[in-house]
């Protein structure tokens, strides 16, 4: 069963009147069929035209899609060779943050991303991908690793925020962040980046000072989620969707600012309609991310990546 | 200012009275609700007697403690874009800031200045939390990337003093990418081999302290200060407990290993020094040097040290 949004309702509706024809006794009926086909071509149609204007809130209500594919996914479809590395070495495994080395297209990779979980069961296991200190400790320590082995890193991001608890600010969440974000621009080795649903905040950051950030057209990169940008300014959480406006936080708004470098075109209706195709696609762009940063040594890395975050903000000073 | 009548001594009551006193001769604490009378809190730092509270100071006056002879140089900030994102709430951004900057007679929530510490020459930068809560957008980045990039001119040390409820949400994701700016600026110090100390102030929270604020060779925190990622209203929502007594305080914090220091703000200013000729293998200055031991034999008992401008501390 398909989960359906808000503002798709429409199409949901003309999407089952056509299940419904398709099981009817005599769907081979020819009038039946007509009527299939010329409903389908609507709803593709609706599909189309939803899709091309999304708002900014809507945006949002996708990246955090439950069906849209998540880190396990890409790494099902993109890595071979698989090789999950646990641990912060210093207090625990966090599974919001799932990460190791791994083959992208035959070469060698570090490759680390939150996990939301895909039900019940896994959305608990991975802390709905609210990673810990010790999940940002791991990840430092994984970058750290790549870069002694010369492998390049590939990130995913997909986090509501870093996890706000007792004990996470007991062991430094802060601090954690701030090394993760300090280790990723140290690195001497290609770091690509790609935001896959919502980049949620420091803890979103925290996994992206790479070289080349990509986002995926229907994904979300903000400093705070548009319900608690709301409650703060406007003083009631039902704001949402003008604080989501007013944040500029859309793939398109940041590739404009300079924060996203390319946005990767999504399926016809969002990645939660079509895992192996945006799978496909993602690919696709990693592998391009990673060839235009080829026959770059260490030093030319490092640089390129402090001058590109240096230099965000500052046209139209 | 019914207080006035209850609680001031008769004398008091009527220099307050006095039609060109300004009406802030007088502060309660926070914490403790005494009242304390301005001379009194000036010449205390801005620490309560009553209960030690750390009053939030901005940093005009947190440089005058700070430098040799309360004296420094203020440095003029690089301007920035102004409402890069043109946002707007129940009020525009736009307006908000020029408000706050002419309430504040200031461009944004940071000062830096370069001056003398204990003799030798130092670059201090200070968020204004009076400024729209000390937040960090863009400006404050910039302003923490030419604070580093003077600290390497001079081949200074950098001490930054954070007083910041986080990242300013009207600037959006550019305000999030100054946890990235200025983690490349504090490198850009460290590269050249420069201490870079920090002064965690009440409150330093959010994108401030996951960027630059954590990331101190050496991490001093004032008294009580709030200090923590996630802000604990937030806290309390998301896990619906309690927080524990003195949570995300300093001292809470020194508890957990996350600072190296709890320093009253009295002692601020020789602890740094103290730290700075340290890291730097400085004689302490001549009036408090110990006696020199007289030597017996030909030669010196020990190597003289290496003086510490011919020997930067290795990395
Ligand atoms: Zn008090």
């Amino acid at each position: 069963m398909r989960s359906f949004l808000d503002f798709e309702q429409p199409i949901a509706e003309l999407e089952s009147k056509i299940e419904e024809l398709r099981h009817l006794p005599g769907a081979a009926d020819i009038n039946i069929a007509d009527e299939v086909s010329k409903l389908q071509a609507k709803a593709e149609r609706l599909l189309r035209q939803t899709y091309a204007k999304l708002t900014p809130w809507q945006k949002v209500l996708v990246a955090r899609h439950p069906d849209r594919p998540h880190l396990t996914d890409y790494l099902a479809g993109l890595i071979t060779d698989f090789t999950p590395l646990a641990g912060d070495r210093t207090f625990a495994e966090d599974r919001a943050i799932i990460g190791g080395l791994g083959r992208f297209r035959d070469t060698p990779v570090m490759v680390l991303g939150q996990e939301k979980g895909a039900d019940t069961e896994s959305r608990v296991r991975h802390n709905f991908g609210m990673a810990k200190p010790e999940g940002y400790r791991k990840a430092r320590r994984l970058m750290e690793l790549a870069d002694r082995f010369g492998l390049p890193i590939l990130t995913m991001v997909d986090t509501a925020g870093a996890y706000p608890g007792i004990g996470a600010e007991e062991r430094g969440q802060a601090e954690a962040i701030a090394r993760a974000i300090e280790a990723g621009l140290a690195v001497g080795v290609p770091f690509v980046s790609v935001i896959i649903g919502e980049g949620g905040s420091g803890g979103a950051i925290a996994l992206a000072t790479a070289n080349r950030v990509l986002m995926l057209e229907h994904a979300v990169y903000s400093v705070i989620s548009p319900e608690g940008c709301a409650s703060i300014l406007w003083r009631s959480g039902e704001h949402a969707q003008q604080a989501a406006e007013a944040l500029k936080l859309t793939a398109q708004d940041l590739l404009r600012l300079g924060v996203a470098d390319t946005i990767i075109p999504e399926p016809l209706g969002g990645a939660h309609r079509d895992h192996a195709a945006t799978v496909a696609t993602v690919g696709d762009a990693i592998a391009s991310a990673f060839s235009s940063l080829a026959g770059m040594d260490g030093a030319t890395l490092r640089l390129q990546r402090r001058e590109k975050f240096l230099a965000i903000g500052q046209n139209g000073a | 200012m019914n207080w006035l009548t209850n609680f001031v001594p008769p004398k008091i009551r009527a220099l307050v009275r006095k039609a060109d006193v300004p009406d802030n001769l007088w502060h309660k604490c926070p914490a403790c609700g005494q009242m304390l009378f301005h001379r009194e809190l000036e010449a205390n730092l801005h620490v309560c007697h009553h209960c030690g509270h750390h009053l939030r100071i901005g940093a005009r006056r947190r440089f005058a403690m700070l430098f040799d002879d309360a004296t420094y140089h203020e440095i003029e900030l690089p301007k920035t874009a102004a409402d890069p994102l043109k946002f707007r709430d129940v009020k525009r951004y736009s307006d908000r800031l020029r408000e706050a900057q002419g309430r504040h007679q200031a461009d944004d929530a940071i000062k830096v200045a370069h001056g003398r510490l204990g003799g030798a020459s130092a670059v201090v930068a200070c968020f204004e939390f009076d400024f729209m809560g000390g937040s960090m957008g863009v400006a404050v980045g910039e302003a923490l990337v030419a604070a580093a990039r003077l600290a390497v001119l001079q081949q200074a040390p950098l001490v930054v003093v954070p007083a910041s409820g986080g990242a300013r949400m009207q600037e959006g994701i550019l305000s999030l990418m100054q946890m990235a700016r200025t983690t490349i600026a504090i490198e850009e110090v460290r590269a050249a081999g420069l201490p870079y100390l920090v002064v965690l102030a009440d409150p330093t929270t959010g994108g401030v302290t996951a960027s630059f604020a954590m990331l101190g060779d050496i991490t001093v925190a004032e008294p009580g200060a709030v200090i923590g990622f996630a802000g604990a209203r937030v806290i309390e929502e998301t896990i619906r407990e309690k927080l524990p007594e003195g949570f995300q305080r300093a001292e809470y914090l020194l508890e957990h290993g996350m600072v190296d220091m709890v320093v009253p703000r009295r002692e601020l200013r020789q602890t740094l020094i103290r730290i700075l000729d340290l890291l730097h293998r400085r004689q302490p200055p001549a009036e408090v040097l110990p006696p020199q031991p007289v030597l017996v034999g030909k030669e010196p008992a020990m190597p003289a040290l290496p003086a510490a401008e011919d020997h930067p501390p290795e990395r």
